[in-house]
């Protein structure tokens, strides 16, 4: 039996240790991941929820951007959920003029779509590839996908056909937060996914 | 032939949960929560990496100098920094006065927090945190004042330090009280956790869930006379999981530069080397006063109860 793949989290800044419990439940060894070494060193990446701009300063300061870049074109599975999913887009508005992504997924993306926090909610999702009940979706101050190119599979779409997760090869990215939920259906998609490249 | 399902909407949408409210702390970790005055300062921060602002009439450091009742903030101001920047903002309201929390709440700020640093409006009850949509953060110098905040709603805690010192030693201590508070409950079986409940002053659902956990069930973040890169990063260490910094930031000499330094220093808090690099040439931090010559009266940490 092969050993449990190796899926880091970029731990910049956001919620890092939620990641790390989901990814550990979902039968993957989880490991942080801040320097370039640390990024060499994993099967898959996850970009967590967060404060987008605040982990796009910190990657390019601490010459992370670039790695992450070459990495995530190389094949590296990734997966972003929230400010993880800004990181991973091709487009974002709203952004700062000085926003950088690490891109990826053929989409745009907007930042705060939903509004601000008093907008921020939570919503039942059915997700494609999380089999059972939908997914408790929730929603803190999130983004959500303008829209997709060819290559991009939406993956779910809330009550009035907005779209808030989609996967294109390798990368998969959600608008909510499943790691605060307590449940790894998301996570062990995404460990599978780390597998099945390995393998 | 897959079609993508579209969620039902037989679950509306629902805000304001404690999940949403507590998750948004979650977001801030490993992060700086900036104090800023006007527009301009709220650029400077966001500029530097900062998570959320607080919006602010007056830094702590004027408010100790200034004298006088401390208040929420102009709408306007909070208007205007909210117009300034994409990341969230928060502000204080006193603690106890209900409707300064409801008219920030209507201004739409992303966080309220209910601060010793203002004058308090009531000296007896702090503002019931569950009848808002928007979440709060809460002081606190010891478990018990944490999870007494908890049980009305605070979303999120922090230490109180000395707000507006430029000292860290009181950040410290509470740190330490709060972590060393967690860490004794841990050691005790079901039977003593009724009396370590009625000591603490805490409900006996919360004293529970943190010796189960061995931790808040919120975020807990560091509050109150960082001045430093290292200051940051002792507060880390110590376990905060971020940091507020106050007059720290814009009572310095270069504040785009520490507050950019600040925010390295808080990511890369176990590493020495990054917090030497980031703390060459900043200029001067703030002068700063030492805690053991305040009067009890001039001591924030003493409000709230």
């Amino acid at each position: 039996m092969p050993s449990n793949p190796t899926v880091g989290v970029l731990a910049l800044q956001g919620d890092v240790r939620e990641h790390l419990a989901a990814l550990t439940a979902a039968g993957a060894e989880a490991v942080t991941v801040r320097r370039p070494a640390e990024l060499a060193a994993v099967d898959g990446l996850v970009i967590p929820g967060g404060e987008s701009t605040t982990m796009s300063k910190l990657a390019v300061a601490f010459g992370m951007l670039a790695p992450l870049r070459d990495r995530v074109r190389a094949g590296m599975p990734a997966y972003g959920s929230c400010a993880g999913m800004i990181m991973l887009a091709d487009k974002i508005l709203d952004g700062r003029d000085d926003q950088e992504t690490v891109g990826g997924i053929d989409m745009t993306v907007r930042r705060n779509a939903f509004g601000r926090q008093n907008e921020s909610f939570e919503a039942a999702v059915a997700m494609t590839g999380v089999d059972g009940d939908p997914v408790e979706g929730v929603f803190i101050r999130a983004p959500w996908v303008e829209s997709v190119g060819a290559g991009v599979e939406v993956l779910a779409r809330l009550a009035d056909h907005t779209v808030v997760a989609v996967r294109q090869g390798h990368l998969l990215a959600t608008s909510f937060h499943p790691e605060l939920t307590g449940d790894q259906r998301v996570h062990r998609l995404f460990t599978d996914l780390v597998r099945s490249s390995r393998a | 032939m897959s079609t993508t399902p579209t969620s039902t909407s037989d679950n509306a949408p629902e805000t304001g949960t404690a999940r949403v409210k507590r998750g948004m702390a979650e977001q801030l970790k490993g992060g700086v929560i900036m104090d800023v005055v006007t527009p301009e300062q709220a650029k400077i921060a966001e500029d530097a990496g900062a998570v959320a602002v607080m919006a602010l009439e007056r830094v702590p450091a004027d408010i100790r100098k200034d004298g006088g009742v401390a208040r929420m903030s102009d709408p306007d101001m909070i208007d205007g920094i909210i117009a300034a920047v994409s990341i969230p903002v928060m502000a204080k309201s006193r603690i106890g006065h209900v409707v300064e929390a409801q008219v920030l709440q209507a201004l739409g700020v992303d966080y309220i927090d209910e601060s010793e640093v203002l004058t308090p409006a009531d000296e007896v009850n702090h503002s019931d945190k569950w009848a808002f949509t928007t979440p709060f953060v809460c002081g606190a110098t010891n478990l018990g004042e944490a999870l007494r905040r908890i049980a009305e709603g605070a979303a999120m805690i922090r230490s109180k330090g000395e707000a507006g010192t430029g000292n860290v030693v009181e950040a410290v201590r509470h740190m330490r009280q709060i972590k060393g508070d967690i860490g004794r409950l841990r050691a005790l079986d079901n039977n003593e956790l009724y009396a370590a409940a009625k000591e603490l002053r805490a409900p006996y659902e919360l004293v529970k869930e943190v010796a189960a956990l061995g931790k808040l069930p919120v975020v807990l973040f560091s509050a109150g006379g960082v001045a430093t890169p290292a200051d940051a990063a002792l507060m880390m260490q110590l376990g905060a999981e971020g940091v507020f910094v106050g007059s720290g930031i814009f009572k310095s000499g270069d504040p785009a530069r520490r507050a950019a330094a600040i925010v390295k220093a808080t990511t890369f808090h176990d590493d020495p080397k990054v917090i030497a690099d980031v703390s060459r040439g900043l200029g001067e931090a703030m002068v700063g006063i030492n805690c053991d010559v305040l009067p009890e009266s001039e001591r924030y940490a003493n409000r709230g109860w």
